[in-house]
């Protein structure tokens, strides 16, 4: 789609402005109903598109990006824009700086249309979370999109934007991607700088692309992708042209289909899942089985180390330098005397800092807190955190294990579709178990897309299933040719 | 099953208020997922060094300079700022 547009634009058969337009007017028609925005940024949007509209005028060259409207997570700041992440406790807060995906996509021209509702700071499997809206799955809008970047899946599947920014700590672009049945990408820990997106959990979060097509999510990764100082972790630039990898050929690699995850595959997802296996044959891939035998432990290991980084990274919402204060809840008076007792802070203070987290904080944000709290507090740090981190390492050595094998993993990105509202929320195990195909790629750091291979027929809906390549270590190349190999046949 | 002491004394090292019915609650839901988590006793760890950063990077280093916002940025950092004094950060007496 983005090729289209751009030529469009090159011969002036639209300009930016129209097509930002062009999609402010879906928005307006049917983000009532589907709730994937949070704020819509039309002076920014149209700044921008005048902007590329008045270098075509001029007969400069532009590039992919240039005037190509998309939608961004919204905890990935825009600078003098609204940024909650879905929370209340940052229901005011105005993101001072661009985040540095957000200054490249500004320098490659490309076009903000608004900020997407997400679970409370990512912290969610279906957008139920988030403390201003629910979205609803525009394929059925009796279900949920999934989650936490559901706006932002939502916002792409029903041609609010062209494409969109997410963020994934444990599966969550490629779980609404697939739930959605459009394209997402997770790419490499390191591969694109998280400088400027809200964290969550830091050793696993990624932000990636979501988009109608494999080449639409590859040209936007060659934009957000490279070093950057602002964030330690970011890995050295590879300058890729993601776009130019996808050959549309894969005769003579090799796919692994991980054993452990496919073993109880059951009914039509099994079927779905078994035919795109059979494509990929068809088209010159080899298959193997592997084993990754950590992966029951994944789910434990996972919950442990997100939970723990979550409660030290939202530590900094304490209601005294930015976003929401809570204090001198008459209701809270009485209640928080208990709390109080162990503590020696003066009162005034910690009240400000009980207060404005119990109001600020929704449930699931909370409970995370409290277990990574506990996790990391004295005498459990041993049993829990560290623990966790050497499973971690047996996880990895399972991928790099694998990989001296195959050249890419097989599984499908979920083993569900779409749920309806409300049919998780009330246990947060069940809700958890959703992430099962998608955790451990976070824990090894390794690069995963997801992308459309069938529909499920329910109660008289065609839900969306998608398939999820996982590949090597900075090779995110590979999977992207791959599921544009698959896609295009 | 975590007592109320344990919750009152984590909920308070995590700076969030509770009453009777979120300890309750809490005592419940972070027990059920505790239980979840001894799935990891059966892993033998000997030997295994722990995961710092997965993809192995050491000793990134950056100048140790200050950034100068101007005050067009000090402005938009300050409105965000609950309380202020005569351009300063209030915080409430700690001491």
């Amino acid at each position: 789609m983005i090729r289209e547009f751009h030529n469009k634009l090159v011969n002036r058969e639209i300009t930016a402005t129209q097509l930002a337009q062009q999609y402010f007017d879906v928005i307006e028609k049917k983000d009532t109903e589907i709730g994937a925005y949070l704020t819509i940024t039309k002076q920014l949007a149209f700044e921008q598109a005048k902007f590329v509209d008045e270098k075509i005028a001029r007969g400069e060259e532009i590039g992919l990006m240039e005037g190509i409207p998309g939608a961004i997570k919204d905890m990935i700041c825009v600078e003098g824009v609204r940024a909650t992440a879905g929370s209340k406790i940052l229901d005011n807060y105005i993101a001072p700086f661009d985040a540095t995906v957000i200054r490249k996509l500004k320098e490659n021209g490309a076009v903000i249309l608004g900020k997407a509702n997400q679970d409370e700071f990512a912290m969610g499997s279906s957008t139920e979370t988030s403390a201003y809206q629910i979205t609803k799955n525009p394929v059925d809008t009796s279900r949920v999109p999934g989650g936490s970047s559901g706006g932002s899946a939502a916002a792409v599947a029903a041609d609010e934007a062209v494409w969109s920014l997410g963020t994934d700590t444990g599966g969550s672009i490629r779980q609404p991607a697939s739930f959605c049945g459009v394209v997402g990408l997770k790419p490499t820990y390191g591969r694109v700088s998280r400088y400027g997106g809200i964290a969550m959990a830091s050793s696993l979060d990624q932000i990636g692309p979501f988009a109608k097509t494999v080449e639409d999510a590859a040209i936007v990764l060659s934009a957000i992708s490279g070093e950057d100082p602002m964030d330690a972790t970011s890995a050295k630039s590879s300058d890729k042209k993601y776009e130019d990898f996808l050959t549309g050929d894969i005769k003579g690699k090799t796919i692994g289909i991980p054993k452990e995850y496919v073993e109880n595959l059951e009914g039509e997802i099994k079927e779905i899942f078994e035919k795109s296996v059979e494509k990929f044959k068809a088209l010159g891939a080899k298959v193997e089985t592997v084993s990754l035998p950590h992966s029951q432990y994944a789910l434990s290991v996972y919950y442990i180390i997100m939970t723990s980084e979550v409660s030290s990274n939202l530590a900094k919402f304490d209601g005294i330098k930015f976003g929401m204060r809570a204090d001198d809840l008459s209701e809270s008076k009485n209640e928080l005397e208990s709390n109080k007792k162990t503590n020696t802070l003066p009162k005034n203070l910690l009240e400000t800092y009980l207060d404005t987290r119990k109001i600020g904080f929704g449930d699931e944000v909370k409970r995370r807190i409290m277990l990574g709290t506990y996790t990391l507090s004295a005498g459990y740090y041993d049993a829990y955190y560290l623990k966790a981190q050497k499973v971690r390492a047996l996880i990895r050595r399972d991928f790099e294990q694998a990989y001296k094998k195959v050249d890419l993993i097989y599984c499908p990105t979920c083993p569900e579709v779409a749920f309806k509202f409300g049919e998780k929320t009330a246990d947060p195990l069940k809700m958890y178990l959703s992430d099962i195909f998608t955790i451990s790629v976070n824990l090894a750091g390794v690069p995963a897309i997801s992308f459309p291979i069938g529909f499920c027929e329910v109660e008289g809906k065609k839900l969306p299933v998608g398939g999820q390549l996982i590949g090597k270590w900075f090779d995110e190349e590979g999977i992207l040719n791959a599921a544009h190999t698959f896609e295009i046949n | 099953m975590l007592t109320k002491e344990e919750i009152l004394h984590i909920a308070t090292l995590a700076r969030i208020g509770v009453n009777e019915k979120d300890v309750e609650k809490y005592q419940h839901d972070l027990s059920e997922i505790l239980d979840y988590f001894k799935k990891l006793d059966q892993v033998d760890v000997t030997g295994v060094e722990p995961i710092g950063h997965i993809t192995g990077m050491q000793n990134v280093f950056r100048t140790d300079a200050n950034f100068y916002f101007g005050s067009i940025g000090k402005q938009a950092i300050m409105q965000n700022v609950p309380e202020e004094k005569d351009g300063y950060v209030k915080v409430k007496s700690v001491l």
